[in-house]
């Protein structure tokens, strides 16, 4: 493996997709690894839930493995996108899209809904709710297109909160800044 | 028959199932998404397609079993993922059958679920025994 290739598996995108059909489960998992994507896929909205470590009321924070970053702000797996069916038994992708919205750690997750039905007053519903997008069944590549930028806009959201100084700001301005110069003298400060 | 003239039939018979209203635009999809890593994606997901669907079939049939007390309710949702597979495979006929059944179901009319059953059972049958033909076809002439 080329330093290169080793790098895009590190940065790869990790989506779940969550649909109670079998074919469609088959077919989102297909679209999305050609898209370059890491999918996991499960058959509802409760194994959704588990599988975020999002049991029941609380946010059971210790049941979930810790990933690889021993970073507080990454105690839960690394999702980077939801893809949820509407219609499914038990809980419905809108149930899935609240709990998603109501939980400290994957509120800012992009989630997006899929239906077989185009019915207006569900899909305000959805985007009124936080849903990012909604795709009309069959999913198609040229809907799945339209999940990069949402992926993009969530990294570079993450990478701004991983810097311990939370100003934004620019590379070279970190690099010219006076203080930089002075660091040597003074232990305490950080060097971004 | 050479391999030119086979590559011609499956061309031909793949064109017929388009052209016969078997298939849409949806079976197109599928196939782009074959490639060199995943060169049977087509029919993986038509096998799929057929065994989950099987069991959807006997559920269906398990539900009108109960006459009078048929819970149509049910019988429209198992419809409703039956009609949904259908569409993710591109399998047009099979999908105006379940539209027309969930109409019956609306209207409570039963004998309607049980005549549109029997026909959507028959594409079913039909559509399989096209798409194994024309997957054999495909392997026969080297285009798998």
């Amino acid at each position: 493996m080329t330093v290169d290739m080793a790098m895009a598996t590190e940065t790869q995108f990790h989506v779940l997709a969550v649909d109670d059909c079998l074919i469609d489960r088959k077919l989102i998992e297909r679209l999305l690894k050609t898209s370059s994507y890491q999918v996991t896929a499960v058959d509802s909205g409760s194994k959704a839930l588990e599988f975020l470590g999002l049991n029941g009321e609380n946010e059971l924070r210790d049941s979930k493995p810790a990933s690889v970053s021993p970073d507080p702000y990454h105690q839960h797996i690394e999702i980077n996108m939801i893809i949820t069916d509407y219609c499914m038994p038990g809980m419905t992708g809108y149930d899935l899209l609240k709990k998603i919205k109501e939980s400290k750690y994957f509120k800012d997750i992009p989630v997006v809904i899929m239906s077989s039905e185009n019915v207006p007053s569900r899909i305000n519903r959805c985007l009124k709710e936080g849903a990012e997008e909604f795709f009309l069944k069959p999913v198609q590549l040229s809907d799945v297109n339209k999940l990069r930028p949402h992926l993009m806009k969530g990294r570079c959201k993450e990478e701004e909160e991983d810097q311990p100084n939370n100003k934004r700001k620019g590379m070279e301005e970190i690099v010219n800044s006076p203080d930089r110069t002075r660091t040597r003298y003074n232990d305490g400060l950080e060097v971004v | 028959m050479d391999r030119k003239q086979l590559q011609h039939q499956v061309a031909y018979t793949r064109r017929s199932l388009f052209d016969q209203g078997y298939l849409d635009d949806q079976f197109i999809q599928l196939e782009h998404l074959q490639d060199e890593a995943n060169p049977n994606f087509v029919e993986e997901v038509v096998r799929l397609f057929y065994s989950d669907s099987v069991r959807l079939i006997q559920n269906i049939e398990q539900a009108m079993i109960n006459k009078p007390n048929i819970d149509f309710g049910k019988l429209d949702d198992y419809m409703h993922q039956f009609k949904g597979s259908s569409s993710s495979i591109g399998a047009k006929k099979m999908m105006k059958e379940c539209s027309k059944f969930r109409e019956y179901c609306c209207a409570g009319n039963i004998e309607g679920c049980i005549k549109t059953l029997q026909l959507l059972k028959q594409e079913h049958a039909t559509l399989r025994r096209k798409l194994e033909t024309y997957f054999q076809l495909v392997k026969q002439a080297g285009l798998a």
